[in-house]
């Protein structure tokens, strides 16, 4: 026998405007094993907190049901409240005579009020057979992997290392830096994009905490949030060997939490047949003028022609290549091109002074600090010539690439005969991200892009508990922006890290070794892949960390060998019992 | 190959010199062309505004007397052809429309025709490669722009058989034909269309940025595969000299023309006589090279 005490909420008017909560009290007092039932106005609130634990000690309850709001809102509060003055957590149930009953019958006031006290009963039938449960606690390893050597990975890897726990940082390329060393220079930062990034560099190599393993890749990813197998092929040879795979290394770690950071690439030019990409050698992307700006490229940081080595005198910049078309190419805004053709279009008025600098623009997107006047520096103390509007054709013609285009200002079509053309084209996932992210169970949007867990509110998480992001991987952003969401990405880690163990709700699915015949139907129904053979035994088991207590595997077991803990094929049944 | 063809009023008319000349050089590649018995007009533009669906009715009554006859049907009017096959992939996307169009023309047509190009089927179905193994006459020498317009290219997801950006199809021809073709950057602007009825000055500007493209390239003569545009490029080129100083016209071939020429057949009824600017002095000296 138990001993029930119930407690039914007010809610305010909310659920005592519609219920006759007097009947409600009077009714549940018959039901079997109650021994203690009263209403309070607000049931969540401290004295009404104050009140249940009250009565538990004074009514010797063992168990405890609130009849109030969705359990979604208060459940974990009265499981607390119960635990306080000493009954299981397991032990509590929450009869929901709020959503389901007040709020949406409340111009049926008795039938509410029926519907009430029978949704009371079936909890009640419920409690009669709760089991005591303790949570579990699953093992955490306190090791990151990192994917991507770029400015996101290198921040997120110094971040996690420097509070003290081990780093594995994967890159592809046979070097870190990843696309921030192809660039020439920062924009509202005078220095040279080396300095800044040969610190980080250096910091990351040096660090004790941080493996670096450079021109590797992942081939598979077990596991789950605290306990993923994570396994790394390395190739040995240098990039400039006859054989580019080499010799392949394979390492295998044990890893509690991912950074996924594979950054972009950009939309290949070649599918601007409008504007010559591919076609004509002095239409150009912008990571192509980065390298011919960089003091170490090819030209010493020189901006000549491609196609004869000259110093252009007419250059012109056509914003939005491939973004912002939803008919053609990508319909998104690519975000730094604004902001680094500004940077481009100034470096080659200091270099070539008497040269004519011409900027295709639809809109000027400078948002953030010092942004906006950085492109008006650009328009007026370098005079930079912005036209509103965007490039229809370019063509190469006597020895010139031509621009068409139109300047929506004046309304008029305009004709530019450029030597060199630079197409801020539109920022694209790597190739492989799509695939990486398969293997990280890691969702991906239609263009690519890893998907985070909330546009708001859960911006560098993805879906898959223990894997977050960082940087361009997904959505293209500057590097202000991306090592915030490094930052962000790291703490994420530590805060899961904080924790001496993971724990494990207990409501969740089991198997009855005696009753399970080992016919594997609950593997499939599983939507989180929590459900596996057991190696010899022939025996259906649940991964306790992946389970989510959905009942999906009890529904489909023909054997009712598959079970969730305090929601057992059998309680259903008392309930309904208890309900007809 | 027997396939079925659908003139249009165009080739009908102004334009049955290309007709003709489709018919011929077709014919002596292995393309049976079979005219569509009881064919009405194509409808002429593609209805822009989409839910006035009355404008659909043509098309795909056209369509639906082509399903009786075979698989494919194929045309040589460039508009025709941009109307006819948009219209049929509407037909097959659009159900609650399709029903509509059904209705009203007292059909049950889903789209099962392919509408094909003429140019695309010399191409793909015969092959240049063939075509080159018929020139009886190579066009040596010859340097040719090929000039493409619009209709055959946009939109390209609905229409392009070739690179919207930067066609080829043409230039292959006029090579298999001997030919040397030019590369100029004017292939696929628009030659001012209609605009000619209301300011032929409009069309006229338009006309010589390509032509003007294609000289500068080289070019002894223009060919295309659009009646509106060799009329655009052709007519505009009597008034140029006025306009555009030391302006010296060249001829606007339909690549029909061309094909017949090279495949050494009768080309009398080519429709020589229509050429604003006249193309009989480059056709003399191309048959007396031959000889």
């Amino acid at each position: 026998m138990k001993r029930i005490g119930i407690f039914v909420c007010h809610c305010g008017n909310n659920i005592a405007g519609t219920l006759d909560i007097d009947r409600v009290v009077e009714a549940i007092r018959e039901f079997p094993e109650v021994v203690y039932a009263i209403d309070y106005k607000y049931m969540c609130s401290d004295p009404g907190q104050q009140l249940i634990r009250e009565h538990i000690l004074e009514d010797q309850l063992d168990a405890v049901i609130v009849a109030a709001c969705s359990p979604s809102m208060h459940e974990t509060t009265f499981r607390r409240t119960a635990e306080a003055a000493g009954i299981n957590p397991y032990q509590t149930e929450i009869a929901n005579i709020r959503e389901q009953a007040s709020w949406v019958h409340q111009k049926q006031q008795e039938a509410a009020t029926n519907k009430a006290i029978e949704t009371i009963r079936t909890i009640v039938a419920k409690a009669h057979y709760n089991q005591s449960l303790m949570p579990f606690y699953l093992p955490l390893v306190k090791r990151s992997l990192v994917i991507g050597g770029g400015i996101a990975g290198m921040q997120a890897a110094l971040d996690i290392a420097d509070a003290g726990y081990p780093v594995v940082l994967v890159e592809k390329a046979d070097r870190l830096g990843g696309r921030m060393a192809e660039l020439s220079g920062l924009y509202l930062d005078s220095d040279a994009a080396a300095d800044p990034l040969g610190q980080k560099i250096k910091a990351v190599t040096h660090h004790p905490n941080i493996q670096v393993i450079t021109q590797a890749a992942i081939t598979e990813v077990g596991g789950y949030v605290g306990n993923f197998t994570v396994q790394i092929e390395q190739r040995t040879a240098s990039p400039a060997d006859q054989d580019p795979a080499g010799e392949l290394v394979p390492y295998s770690f044990d890893i509690g939490a991912i950074v996924v950071a594979t950054g972009y690439d950009l939309y290949d030019k070649k599918n601007l047949g409008e504007y010559g990409g591919g076609r004509y050698p002095d239409v150009i992307d912008g990571l192509q003028l980065e390298e011919m700006l960089r003091p170490d490229g090819p030209t010493g940081g020189r901006i000549v022609r491609p196609s004869d080595g000259k110093v252009p005198k007419e250059m012109v910049w056509v914003q939005c290549a491939g973004s912002r078309d939803p008919e053609l190419h990508k319909p998104y805004c690519s975000k730094v091109c604004c902001m680094y053709v500004a940077k481009q279009s100034m470096a080659y008025k200091q270099q070539v002074p008497d040269g004519q600098a011409t900027v295709f623009y639809i809109d000027i997107r400078s948002q953030g600090k010092d942004y906006e006047e950085y492109v008006q520096r650009a328009m007026e103390e370098h005079d930079v010539l912005y036209i509103r509007g965007k490039a229809s054709k370019v063509f190469q013609e006597n020895g010139h690439v031509t621009v068409w285009g139109v300047d929506t200002l004046t309304g008029l079509p305009l004709e530019v005969e450029a030597d060199l053309v630079v197409l801020a084209t539109a920022i694209v996932p790597r190739a492989d991200a799509q695939e990486l992210g398969q293997r990280l169970r890691v969702g991906t949007d239609e263009h690519g892009f890893l998907s985070e867990a909330h546009p708001k509110l859960r911006p560098v998480e993805s879906l898959t508990a223990g894997v977050f992001l960082a940087g361009a991987a997904h959505f293209p952003k500057d590097i202000p922006e991306t090592v915030a969401q490094a930052s962000g990405a790291a703490s994420k880690v530590l805060s899961l890290f904080s924790q001496r163990q993971m724990v494990q709700e207990p409501t969740i699915a089991f198997v009855d070794p005696e009753l399970c015949s080992g016919c594997g139907l609950c593997i499939p129904a599983c939507p989180y892949d929590a459900r596996s053979m057991h190696e010899w035994q022939h025996i259906a088991v649940v991964n306790t960390a992946l389970c989510q207590g959905c009942g999906a595997c009890a529904m489909v077991c023909p054997n009712k060998a598959c079970r969730v803990r305090n929601l057992t094929q059998g309680q259903i049944l008392s309930m309904m019992e208890a309900y007809l | 190959m027997k396939v079925s063809y659908f003139p249009g009023c165009t080739l009908n008319t102004t334009g049955k010199g290309f007709d003709n000349a489709v018919r011929a050089s077709a014919a002596a590649v292995g393309l049976d062309l079979v005219e569509l018995p009881d064919w009405n007009c194509c409808g002429a533009t593609y209805p822009l505004i989409i839910d006035n669906m009355l404008e659909l009715a043509a098309p795909a009554h056209v369509l639906v007397a082509a399903q009786q006859e075979g698989s494919i049907l194929t045309t040589a009017c460039s508009t025709c052809y941009n109307v006819l096959k948009r219209t049929n992939k509407f037909i097959q996307e659009h159900e609650e429309e399709r029903d509509r169009i059904n209705t009203f023309i007292e059909a049950e047509y889903a789209g099962e025709v392919e509408v094909k190009d003429i140019l695309h089927m010399l191409r793909d179905d015969v092959g240049f490669e063939a075509i080159a193994d018929k020139v009886q006459l190579p066009l040596k020498d010859l340097k040719v722009a090929s000039y493409y317009g619009c209709m055959v290219l946009r939109p390209p997801n609905e229409v392009a058989y070739d690179d919207p950006d930067h066609p080829t199809s043409l230039d292959d021809l006029v090579a298999a034909l001997g030919a040397t073709p030019v590369d100029f950057a004017h292939k696929n602007e628009c030659c001012g269309a209609y605009l000619a009825v209301k300011d032929e000055s409009i069309t006229r500007e338009m006309v010589y940025a390509i032509l003007r493209s294609a000289q500068n390239a080289g070019a002894e003569a223009v060919v295309t595969n659009c009646p509106l545009c060799q009329f655009n490029l052709d007519k505009q080129q009597a008034e140029m000299r006025k306009s555009y100083a030391g302006y010296q016209p060249v001829p606007i071939f339909y690549f029909s023309q061309l094909m017949g020429l090279a495949l050494g057949l009768e080309t009398e009824d080519y429709g020589w006589e229509r050429h604003y600017v006249d193309a009989r002095p480059l056709v003399q000296k191309l048959l007396e090279g031959a000889s």
